[in-house]
């Protein structure tokens, strides 16, 4: 009997069109159900969430301190949690600590926060290397770590998912939750970028009487 | 279980395969594949054994296949497993597919 992994490549949408049609005549899935599915990562689930979370310990010292604490709870203050984001662990980027987060097993990620993962997430590379060799992948995405600043990898698994909070940049005192929000990127949140300070242009329009 | 998927210091897998502006989906088998293995778990077998599924995949070609491959082969053995689908089923309307295209 033969199966998806004995099949040349070129037959995968056929087979994958071949089981669609057969789980929709048998009545397990709904073609609208995929639809909604697909168009809710595609369109509604992703990074927005986790970076409200950002910006609202950016400004919010108590909200900070229970996040931190217990992200799950802070999480949920807020209504974002979600599936495969059910128990959360936030980790803090100081200027002595770095965090970065990886799967070694697969992909597990905080979906409802950050949406589907990045294929380099999913990637064999950084899967086996993130763990042995994290500032040569840091290094990759164009990210130097001080050899004075320690990096902490987090493995995640189906259980149990990270975020990491990133440091406010500086040049951003005085903007708002919402501001701050829109400056906190996907890999700002999983360690492999840092979030840049505003475009100069923006700080001198701002620094403008 | 000790097989390919337990990569943690894993050495020359090479370089990272960064993608800007990379999209949710690359085809749309593959979010159909996701879709319905969404769709599955919960309803039909949980999360956790669809992960069991795809490191059940022979050594060979879980270093071979996709990401999106892994879940087809996942989510096939697994609503075979639960016969939900059989494979001669699968087999049957792939060859009819294939000839109304």
């Amino acid at each position: 009997m033969s199966s998806a992994h004995e099949h040349p490549k070129a037959d995968i949408a056929l087979r994958v069109k071949a089981i669609e049609s057969l789980l929709v005549e048998k009545g397990i899935v709904e073609p609208a159900a995929l639809d909604t599915i697909i168009d809710a990562y595609e369109h509604r689930i992703g990074p927005h969430s986790g970076a409200r979370i950002v910006a609202k310990a950016w400004t919010d010292p108590a909200f900070k301190q229970r996040l931190l604490a217990d992200g799950t709870g802070a999480i949920a203050e807020l209504g974002l949690t979600g599936f495969s984001s059910e128990h959360m662990v936030v980790v803090e980027n100081t200027p002595a600590v770095h965090n970065l987060i990886v799967c070694t097993l697969c992909s597990c990620y905080p979906w409802a926060i950050l949406g589907l993962p990045p294929t380099w997430y999913k990637s064999f590379a950084y899967r086996s290397r993130a763990v042995i060799d994290p500032r040569s992948v840091l290094q990759e995405f164009g990210l130097e770590i001080s050899e004075q600043v320690e990096v902490r990898v987090w493995d995640s698994n189906a259980d149990l998912r990270y975020l990491v909070l990133p440091e406010r940049p500086a040049g951003t005192e005085g903007m708002t939750e919402e501001q701050l929000s829109v400056l906190v990127t996907r890999n700002a949140m999983i360690g492999t970028a840092k979030v840049d300070s505003p475009k100069s242009e923006r700080v001198a329009s701002e620094a403008a009487p | 279980m000790n097989g390919p998927h337990d990569m943690g210091g894993m050495h020359n897998m090479g370089p990272i395969p960064i993608e800007a502006d990379e999209p949710v989906f690359h085809s749309e088998w593959e979010a159909k594949v996701f879709a319905m293995s969404f769709a599955t778990f919960g309803n039909y077998f949980p999360v956790d054994e669809t992960r069991h599924a795809s490191e059940r995949m022979p050594p060979a070609q879980y270093l071979s296949a996709s990401y999106y491959e892994r879940w087809l082969y996942a989510l096939e053995l697994l609503i075979t497993e639960h016969q939900l689908v059989t494979q001669a089923e699968i087999e049957e309307r792939m060859a009819q597919l294939a000839q109304d295209r």
